[in-house]
């Protein structure tokens, strides 16, 4: 879209066309530089609600919250799908309008260009001393010679009757061309991604494995043409979790080590996955899970197992969780826990490894918890709030025990039953993630910064020498705009190799 | 040395640094207010940001000095010894830090902030070495000092081990680039605020034209750097969190800043958006790249947030 062409296009008026007419009006709107800035400036624009309302792929559980506080403006959110402003129509329409004026640009330039590699450089002006750029060239010169050293400095040559026209720099078109087409290729490549890629999460506790079927994730995101044939069959256990802190309780390292398809051990880090076959597994956190055993008021065990807590403290690893028996006799329970990696003897956590890890009863509840209504429950929650109103709380506040340590019980009072902290495990969360436009997105952006460079910092320039007379001139300018800067000691350089010829080749 | 010591070094030497370019500024400043006024003049005189003929410095230098009294040159002398001083004593602090720690010194906002500061005011000196743009250090100190203030006084993180999702070696890469493309843009912000405050008529400060084309010169070599330090996040993010994009409030305003700078680029060749539009767009670019570089760690944290901000 040279400034030239922009002008012819704007001198076009659209009054008395017919639809042809319209439509070749249209296409040229949609192609000029302005509409493209335009739709540059919207497509900036129109990210930014992306940034300041959650984000469903990002952060669903704000979604969520935003839902429970005030459903009204998630409603209105939801009309304008502000909650996927990036699979939006109106940021769909936003850029596919952009990509087509791009393609519009593009092909009309790509034919210019390949127009302009056929053509020799043009014939000398008459008189170089016009030239931005000229100097006088010391030593006899020939035409044919003048030629030959210009060619050496890799110009393209044409020369005429006591002339020689010289030009250089076509890779600065060149690079345009390839970092807009490399941009066409990233979208595509995008879009590969979202169709045929998917991505999930799952959270595993030390001891306990992974195999890659839909039924295994906790949350799971297919492309639209993803089935459960797509994911590549594999399987790991976490064999150990390891983490290291300094004194000050700051995280420095963590692992995970994997036995993965019975074959191999990996240890998986983060910024180190681990990969089967394009599809990629990242280690994102990890937390505690202590051991509970719980024995109802009859005397049988109707919990023993690792329970995953989930982290309220950053620093400390200080971590909150539930634990339900719906089997539990008299009375289903429901129990809330603090889990303390390090006690700090006031109900706290002081350090995030398990030093002197502890356990506190918080609540505890009796009564229908509701896992039979059919319901989805979460796992973090001992019931909805409507449930817990009913539930009796035989223990709360006060009333709570003392923090348990590994190896200690509580009875429940009522003769409800009796909790034991039998050990603690580790758990992490993953994300296994299988994206085929991975490559395809690589290389076409590694295309667009190579473009991108050779497009602003090479520039087009021609040389042109004239003898007559046993005397030899040469003139020379750029066609770049606004950046100049350096012809002139090109130019003087261009100038010293004419004069000097082989004695002096810089 | 011991650990602490140069950890405790560094601190003093931004405080040494901070004064430095505080009286950098006033040397520029003297220099500049007691200067002799220029009229907006023809582009005639290509001024670069990197690669030129010196000769047409020279000449620039030379139209300064008449009219100008012989203190005021020598306070803007002294200027550029300050604020080379500063510089020095900036990446001094910079490079004790990153000894201190054991890692590379851009690990949290602060050492970020400072490591910026210190690209901005680089890019200024190296410039200055070949052209003449003098007349840019006040303003570039302006932001030197309210940068490493800031710093000190709101990011100030004391110094110690990252996150391990920071122990990489891509953050050599991504965040190193991101930081001499940041430095960049702000010498061409600066250029363009003065081209707006610069009206066309009589003025102390240089050309429209002038400043137009070192504005253009900085973004034209920093746009390139910007978009290879969105592609090595987006790898490192490929590494680190299973997607090499995934619209991260940083990942959105990264992306906006590029669209931003971009529509500079555009504006530039496009009839009736030269001058005074095309610097509006670039300022604004610079708007979301700040925004990018510290808004997003106070006011919407994400995937980016570590050490508190």
């Amino acid at each position: 879209m040279a400034i030239d062409e922009m002008a012819k296009r704007e001198a076009s008026s659209p009054k008395g066309l017919g639809v042809v007419g319209w439509l070749r009006w249209g296409w040229r709107t949609l192609t000029s530089m302005k509409t493209a800035l335009i739709l540059l400036f919207l497509f900036a624009l129109a990210s930014i609600p992306g940034s300041l309302v959650p984000q469903r792929g990002v952060e669903p559980e704000k979604v969520a919250q935003i839902y429970q506080n005030d459903p009204g403006l998630a409603e209105w959110y939801e009309r304008f799908s502000l909650f996927d402003v990036f699979s939006s129509p109106w940021f769909a329409a936003i850029y596919l309008l952009l990509f087509t004026s791009l393609i519009g640009c593009i092909i009309p330039r790509t034919l210019t260009f390949a127009r302009e590699l056929r053509r020799k450089p043009p014939a000398a002006p008459r008189n170089l001393a016009r030239l931005p750029y000229h100097a006088e060239l010391d030593g006899e010169l020939t035409t044919e010679e003048a030629a030959r050293r210009l060619r050496k400095l890799r110009f393209r040559v044409q020369t005429g009757d006591g002339w020689v026209a010289a030009e250089k720099g076509y890779l600065r078109e060149a690079g345009n061309l390839m970092f807009h087409v490399s941009l066409l290729g990233l979208l595509v490549a995008v879009a590969l991604g979202s169709l045929y890629g998917y991505r999930g999460n799952v959270l595993v506790v030390e001891g306990d494995g992974f195999a890659n079927t839909v039924a295994t994730y906790d949350r799971f995101i297919p492309g639209s043409q993803v089935n459960a044939e797509s994911l590549e069959p594999f399987w790991f256990t976490l064999k150990d979790f390891q983490a290291v802190y300094s004194q000050n309780g700051q995280e420095l390292d963590y692992s995970a080590f994997l036995r993965v398809n019975d074959a191999f051990d990996y240890e998986l880090k983060v910024n180190e996955p681990l990969e089967i076959n394009g599809t990629q597994t990242y280690l994102l956190g990890h937390g505690y899970a202590p051991i509970i055993k719980i024995t109802d008021g009859k005397g049988n065990v109707v919990v023993d197992r690792p329970v995953p807590c989930l982290i309220t403290d950053k620093g400390t690893l200080l971590s909150e969780c539930v634990v339900k028996a719906p089997d539990a006799q008299p009375s289903q329970l429901g129990i809330a826990l603090l889990f303390l990696p390090t006690d700090d003897g006031q109900g706290g956590s002081q350090f995030p490894a398990a030093v002197d890890p502890k356990l506190r009863v918080v609540a505890a509840f009796t009564g229908d918890l509701g896992a039979r209504a059919g319901i989805p429950q979460s796992v973090y929650q001992i019931a909805s709030p409507e449930v817990m109103r009913k539930l009796k709380g035989i223990v709360m506040g006060a009333k709570a025990p003392a923090p348990l340590a590994v190896g200690g019980s509580y009875e429940l009072p009522e003769g409800a039953g009796k909790i034991e902290f039998t050990g603690v495990k580790k758990w992490m969360t993953l994300q296994i993630a299988y994206d085929p436009g991975r490559l395809p997105a690589f290389v076409a952006s590694a295309l667009a910064v190579l473009g991108i460079v050779l497009s602003l910092m090479i520039r087009r320039r021609r040389v042109f020498v004239r003898v007559a007379d046993g005397r030899a001139v040469a003139g020379g300018l750029t066609r770049t705009e606004g950046s100049a800067a350096g012809f002139e000691a090109e130019f003087a350089d261009i100038v010293k190799v004419l004069s000097d010829g082989d004695r002096d080749v810089r | 040395m011991s650990v602490d010591l140069m950890a405790e070094l560094s601190d003093t030497l931004i405080l040494a640094a901070v004064l430095a370019y505080l009286a950098a500024m006033i040397g520029f400043a003297l220099e500049l207010a007691y200067g002799k006024a220029r009229a907006e003049k023809p582009a005639a005189v290509p001024v670069a940001v990197g690669g030129g003929p010196a000769e047409e410095a020279k000449a620039a230098d030379a139209e300064q000095t008449p009219g100008t009294p012989g203190w005021a040159v020598t306070a803007g002398r002294l200027g550029v010894l300050l604020a080379w001083l500063g510089c020095l004593a900036n990446l001094a602090a910079l490079v004790l830090r990153g000894l201190a720690v054991g890692r590379w010194p851009w690990g949290n906002l602060y050492e970020f902030v400072v490591a910026i500061t210190f690209a901005a005011v680089a890019a200024f000196l190296v410039t200055q070495l070949r052209y003449n743009v003098k007349v840019l250090g006040t303003f570039v100190m302006v932001t030197a000092t309210l940068g490493l203030g800031a710093s000190v006084k709101f990011f100030y993180t004391a110094a110690g081990p990252v996150m391990p999702a920071l122990n990489s070696y891509w953050i050599a890469i991504h965040v190193t680039a991101a930081i001499v493309a940041s430095g960049l843009f702000i010498v061409a912000a600066v250029a363009g605020i003065l081209y707006l405050v610069r009206g066309d008529g009589v003025s102390r400060l240089p050309a429209r034209a002038d400043l137009e084309r070192i504005a253009h010169r900085a973004i034209v070599l920093a746009f390139p750097i910007w978009t290879f330090a969105v592609i090595a996040g987006a790898l490192w993010a490929d590494k680190a969190w299973g997607r090499y994009w995934g619209w991260d409030p940083k990942e959105v305003w990264a992306f906006i800043t590029w669209v931003a700078y971009a529509a500079y680029l555009h504006a530039r060749v496009t009839a009736g958006w030269r001058g005074k539009s095309a610097t509006i767009v670039q300022l604004l670019a610079f708007a979301c790249l700040l925004f990018n570089l510290i808004g997003v760690n106070l006011f919407l944290g994400g995937l980016h947030s570590y050490a508190g901000v």
